[in-house]
């Protein structure tokens, strides 16, 4: 088991550094990587394709919908050293509002002064008004086997709570503006032993990894994907993930530090991946391969 | 405690047409862990779906069935308003009943 897994974590970094290779090339003879990437692209998309027509099919039958409803049971069940549920948490729609929360973050809360993506905020709640500590939120903060934490089922109920609305992530505080700038300085940092950014593998269209497609998140056109794909219920070991974790292992792909849980670098990145994909319509937490 | 599950039920073409997804590991026994040991078993042994008090679905799961799975039958009777229980056990004697209503 063990072996398999790593092989295959070897062969996408493999396959990672082709992708860097290739925008290497880009940057020189463009004509010829153009046309070996259409080539490489026919059948990859096709079968991007079928995956859609499957994700529409599981759409009314997704496992996503599980870790809803187990996020709505936390977030009304009177929890933590405090006893308290999260019904007075605020989500930047007044205190106990969840409907149309999550496509208008991350936003900036004055309580806390900083501005702060769902799942940052839904810690916060869980710190200030249960009583839980924020060092043990962070131990095991990503989901695995047959853990899922406890914020990555609230921020999904959260989440299911804007399907079908439109994304408008706020950039009216001085602060939220300074979020996304940080944000597209972090998301074109290159840094690590391969010189990586966000940039090399999602700042262009057409790329990808395996039969991975690589959105490109710097389009307004692509940028709708990094928001639509996260929470997700990712079919391979059947687990649930939030964007959190998805921007956290692009880190760990990336060879950077790893940022700490629900840090400021990531709300700022997730400002400026939101606020690229404004004015798109939120689906809801979905499925992904 | 075992999580609560997903059920829809409506009524199309003269029947109720069911759909269930239920929150469980259903572990088969046959897997082994990082540090080599058996991950024991764990999986749904039987589903039942009661309408009105009466059966209408009894079904003896083992461990092919995948994790989080999801079931959909239709059974004939039933309207709108009407309540649709449906209850799991597995193989640990855990147990776990929701209801929903038909619309």
């Amino acid at each position: 088991m063990t072996s398999i897994k790593l092989r295959a974590v070897v062969a996408l970094f493999g396959l990672a550094l082709v992708c860097a290779a290739q925008a290497q090339q880009a940057a020189a003879p463009k004509k010829a990587a153009t046309q070996t990437k259409k080539a490489a692209n026919s059948s990859p998309s096709a079968i991007a394709a079928e995956f859609e027509k499957f994700r529409d099919i599981m759409e009314d039958a997704s496992p996503a919908e599980l870790f809803e409803a187990k996020g709505e049971e936390l977030w009304k069940m009177k929890r933590g050293p405090k006893n308290a549920s999260l019904e007075q948490c605020d989500l930047g729609q007044g205190r106990g509002v969840v409907k149309g929360a999550y496509v208008r973050m991350p936003r900036y809360f004055a309580d806390a002064d900083q501005v702060m993506d769902a799942e940052r905020r839904i810690v916060y709640c869980m710190v200030t008004l249960q009583g839980f500590k924020e060092a043990d939120l962070a131990k095991k903060p990503f989901s695995s086997g047959s853990h899922t934490p406890d914020p990555v089922s609230l921020v999904t109920y959260v989440a299911a709570n804007s399907r079908g609305m439109k994304i408008a992530v706020p950039q009216k505080h001085p602060r939220e503006r300074e979020a996304f700038n940080v944000g597209k300085e972090i998301f074109n940092y290159r840094a690590g032993p391969w010189d990586f950014s966000c940039d090399t593998c999602h700042g262009e269209s057409g790329l990808r990894i395996r039969t991975q497609d690589l959105p490109n998140l710097t389009s307004k056109k692509e940028a709708i994907a990094a928001f639509q794909s996260w929470p997700g219920y990712r079919m391979t070991g059947g687990l649930m993930h939030s964007l959190q974790w998805r921007l956290n292992d692009c880190f760990r792909q990336q060879r950077f530090p790893e940022p700490g849980y629900v840090s400021e670098t990531i709300s700022d990145l997730m400002t400026y991946l939101g606020v690229n994909a404004n004015g798109h319509v939120y689906k809801g937490p979905g499925i992904k391969r | 405690m075992a999580d609560p599950m997903r059920i829809r039920a409506t009524a199309k073409d003269g029947g109720i047409n069911v759909k269930i997804l239920m929150a469980h590991e259903m572990e088969t026994g046959q897997r082994k862990d990082s540090a080599g040991k058996p991950i024991p078993a764990h999986f749904i042994t039987h589903v039942s779906a009661m309408w009105q008090g009466k059966e209408v679905l009894s079904a003896n799961w083992g461990p092919a069935i995948a994790k989080n799975p999801f079931l959909e039958f239709n059974f004939k009777g039933g309207k709108k308003g009407e309540k649709i229980q449906v209850t799991w056990t597995d193989n640990k004697g855990e147990k776990r009943t929701d209801e929903a209503s038909i619309n």
